[in-house]
């Protein structure tokens, strides 16, 4: 990678912000499984294993899998937040691996919300 | 004076990074062109919980609902809608026929209540791609830093927002700053920049969940001090038991090198730098400034007197500047976003002295008996009981609270009757307890005050590396003092006893570990004295914690010989007939309580 200049880098921020918002690109949700220190103590690894397993199985391919730290409740681990196109992203607390998997089928393929394990929908204030 | 109007801006997350600040500004300007400034006012909100078609605002009294606005889209806005009356349809929500399936995030008050500054970035982004920081505003403020402010200018700025060190000492880090470059300027030799992460208080892990979710927020804001203080040189200190931060830390910097954000010639410009990282060996006492430079030094890690400030002779007897985790990750944005926006948030007025006040946000563990535990950021300044019964929910179980426990091992009690105080560095200073990296223990009525301040003291005990002697020997007579009293054994005299052997402390320790170890028992002894003097004159537990102090035992006539408590009880001392009032034989009893728990008609008694 080179080494980038300021042009460079508001370059990188234009390009970078499109594919963290799901505005731009292919990809039709996004699952974000929260890792801190907490959630994989609760069994996060567990539950992102369980859902890249379904994933392949059903040979889904517009599905972005990402990682992220703590979201903050950590009674409540492992936590997932999955975000439809033009939808408010849901998040879920204590996961399972079945739990994910069954999130996975109804919302991110289904489009219906799993309410017993779902927290909220929306985003935290920032300052 | 009233406004006819408001115009709602969101100012959460998702609106944030796809430009509502601008939207803000873009809508101000407009309103102020067209004359409407006395009659329309534009406000941030927070989330407004429609982040995938930000920005997103509503216009007030009206109730109309705008989203995915452009600052293009303003004009019109402002022109047809609020000058004319007219909503615009074409930049309306059309809402969905359903009803949402779940409630909003902005109405569950553990997330409503916070304000997330250092946190911004956690769980949206991921830790360990660099390009979903930088698409956060990322390394923006180090860019403004290398090439548009002077390092006057940065430590003027650092100043002005009243940014006060989140390590727990609370002292001023604009001027930390400045006399750290000063220091180095004066000798003509390159000063060293150090960044704490040895966070060892029992029950607190913010400055870990901080490099695990955004490891790069601490590295911009080295790299933003190390410009202003002018260093080339920076480490970060972190403790072994920390494994995933280290190696998501390890993954930033390799990644902030690749890119030329750390190395020589940063973003093309003529400024160097780069972070080394050292693990800690697993003691508390490395957390301590001096005891962390000698550690860094790889000398043993204990702490020197400081008549001498490491701020001029620091690792290497070169001038040294020590910030904790979360102060590094707060320079970005006070540099970005600039020294009043940072000040605006939290309590006081800082804007001629930063000891005048505490400014921006806190991060905080919030674990104990609680029903909500996690990690939150707060401004400073809300109260206790919006943290413990808002965003904590309360007490499990419906009981009641007790106390908290702030600042650490080196922190103090505050009693129910402080629950209104503000969260700030001089309230809790005043009230005896102090704000500490940001652990807080909740404690409900089942807990024994004397106990906690044993446990605490035991684990200083431990930790004390020995080198001072009211420190080594102080905490040791301390813990053999209140064991006894925990035991049943108190004498007369004790309290006093632990009173005198706390005052030596705090005036004669080398360092701060030693000079704030008395704070668990002062603390308490402040607000709970009467359940120590329970404990030594009527051998007498309250909250029937210490095993020694309690006994249990079956009310015969409740009992209904339901069995229940003999197959709790792990020793047999239950006997008994079934549908036969049952006995307990004190010499096996090791009073756990099992049978207390497993009893439905409160027929064990504790006393």
């Amino acid at each position: 990678m080179p080494r980038l200049t300021i042009d460079d880098l508001k370059k990188l921020r234009e390009q970078a912000a499109g594919t963290i918002t799901l505005r731009s690109g292919a990809a039709r949700a996004r699952v974000t499984i929260h890792m801190g220190t907490c959630g994989i103590a609760a069994g996060a690894r567990e539950v992102m294993a369980a859902l890249l397993k379904e994933i392949e199985a059903q040979g889904v391919t517009d599905v972005i899998v990402t990682t992220s730290g703590c979201a903050g409740l950590c009674s409540r681990e492992p936590m997932a937040t999955v975000e439809l196109r033009s939808q408010a992203p849901v998040k879920y607390v204590n996961l399972t691996p079945d739990g994910m998997v069954r999130v996975f089928r109804a919302h991110v393929l289904g489009g219906e919300v799993v309410t017993e394990s779902a927290l909220a929908a929306g985003c935290e204030t920032t300052g | 004076m009233a406004f006819r109007s408001h115009v709602l801006v969101c100012a959460g997350t998702g609106c944030v990074s796809c430009g509502s600040f601008d939207l803000g500004a873009a809508l101000e300007r407009e309103i102020a062109s067209r004359g409407l400034a006395d009659e329309i006012q534009v406000v941030r909100t927070g989330c407004q919980g429609f982040c995938a078609e930000g920005p997103v605002l509503v216009v007030q009294p009206d109730e109309v609902f705008y989203c995915g606005l452009k600052t293009s889209d303003v004009a019109t806005l402002v022109e047809e809608h609020l000058l004319k009356g007219r909503p615009v349809r074409k930049l309306m929500y059309t809402p969905p026929s359903a009803p949402a399936p779940v409630p909003k995030l902005s109405q569950i008050p553990f997330f409503a209540k916070q304000k997330l500054v250092v946190l911004r970035n956690r769980g949206l982004v991921d830790p360990e791609r660099i390009d979903d920081y930088i698409a956060r505003d990322g390394y923006e403020a180090l860019a403004k830093a290398v090439t548009e402010l002077t390092p006057e200018e940065i430590i003027r700025e650092i100043k002005l927002s009243g940014l006060r060190g989140r390590g727990g000492g609370g002292f001023p880090t604009g001027v930390k700053w400045a006399t750290c470059r000063q220091a180095a300027l004066h000798r003509g030799v390159e000063p060293v920049i150090v960044c704490n992460a040895d966070e060892g208080d029992p029950g607190a892990f913010m400055d870990r969940s901080i490099i695990e979710s955004d490891p790069h927020a601490v590295i911009e804001g080295m790299a933003i001090g190390a410009r202003a203080i002018g260093a080339r040189q920076g480490f970060v200190y972190i403790r072994h038991e920390y494994p995933i931060a280290r190696e998501r830390l390890a993954k930033a910097l390799d990644q902030a090198r690749d890119y030329g954000l750390l190395g020589r010639g940063i973003l093309g410009t003529k400024f160097d730098f780069d972070i080394s990282v050292v693990q800690g060996a697993g003691a508390f006492v490395c957390g301590e400034s001096t005891a962390l430079m000698a550690s860094l030094e790889g000398k043993a890690g204990e702490p020197r007197a400081k008549y001498i400030h490491t701020v001029e002779y620091g690792y290497k007897n070169l001038p040294t500047n020590l910030n904790n985790v979360e102060t590094w990750a707060n320079v970005p944005l006070i540099i970005s976003r600039g020294a009043a926006w940072f000040a605006s948030m939290g309590s006081g007025d800082v804007s001629e002295n930063p000891w005048n006040g505490s400014s921006g946000t806190k991060v905080f563990s919030l674990v104990g008996k609680v029903n909500n535990t996690g990690l939150i950021e707060v401004p400073m300044g809300i109260t206790l009981r919006e943290i413990i019964f808002g965003i904590g929910g309360g007490i499990p179980r419906g009981r009641a609270f007790k106390a908290v426990q702030t600042g650490g091992p080196s922190g103090g009690c505050l009693p129910a009757t402080h629950l209104d105080m503000p969260v700030d560095f001089d309230s809790l200073t005043a009230a005896g307890s102090m704000m500490g990296s940001g652990g807080m223990i909740v404690m409900d009525d089942q807990t024994c005050m004397v106990d906690v301040a044993r446990y605490f003291i035991a684990f200083l005990t431990e930790e004390s590396c020995g080198k001072c002697i009211p420190c080594r020997e102080g905490l040791r007579c301390s813990l053999d003092v209140l064991t006894r009293i925990t035991e049943g054994k108190g004498e007369e005299g004790d309290i006093a006893l632990l009173e005198e052997m706390g005052a030596v402390m705090q005036d004669a320790c080398l360092c701060a570990l030693g000079s704030s170890a008395p704070n668990p028992v002062m603390s308490t002894l402040r607000y709970f004295r009467d359940e120590y003097e329970a404990h030594v004159r009527e051998r007498r537990c309250p909250a029937g914690v210490c095993k020694a102090l309690i006994t249990y035992t079956i009310d015969q006539a409740l009992c209904d010989g339901c069995h229940a408590c003999v197959t709790a009880c792990s020793t047999g001392a239950i006997t008994g007939q079934v549908k036969y009032p049952h006995q307990l034989n004190q010499s096996l009893c090791i009073k756990c309580g099992a049978c207390l728990d497993a009893c439905k008609r409160n027929a064990v008694l504790r006393a």
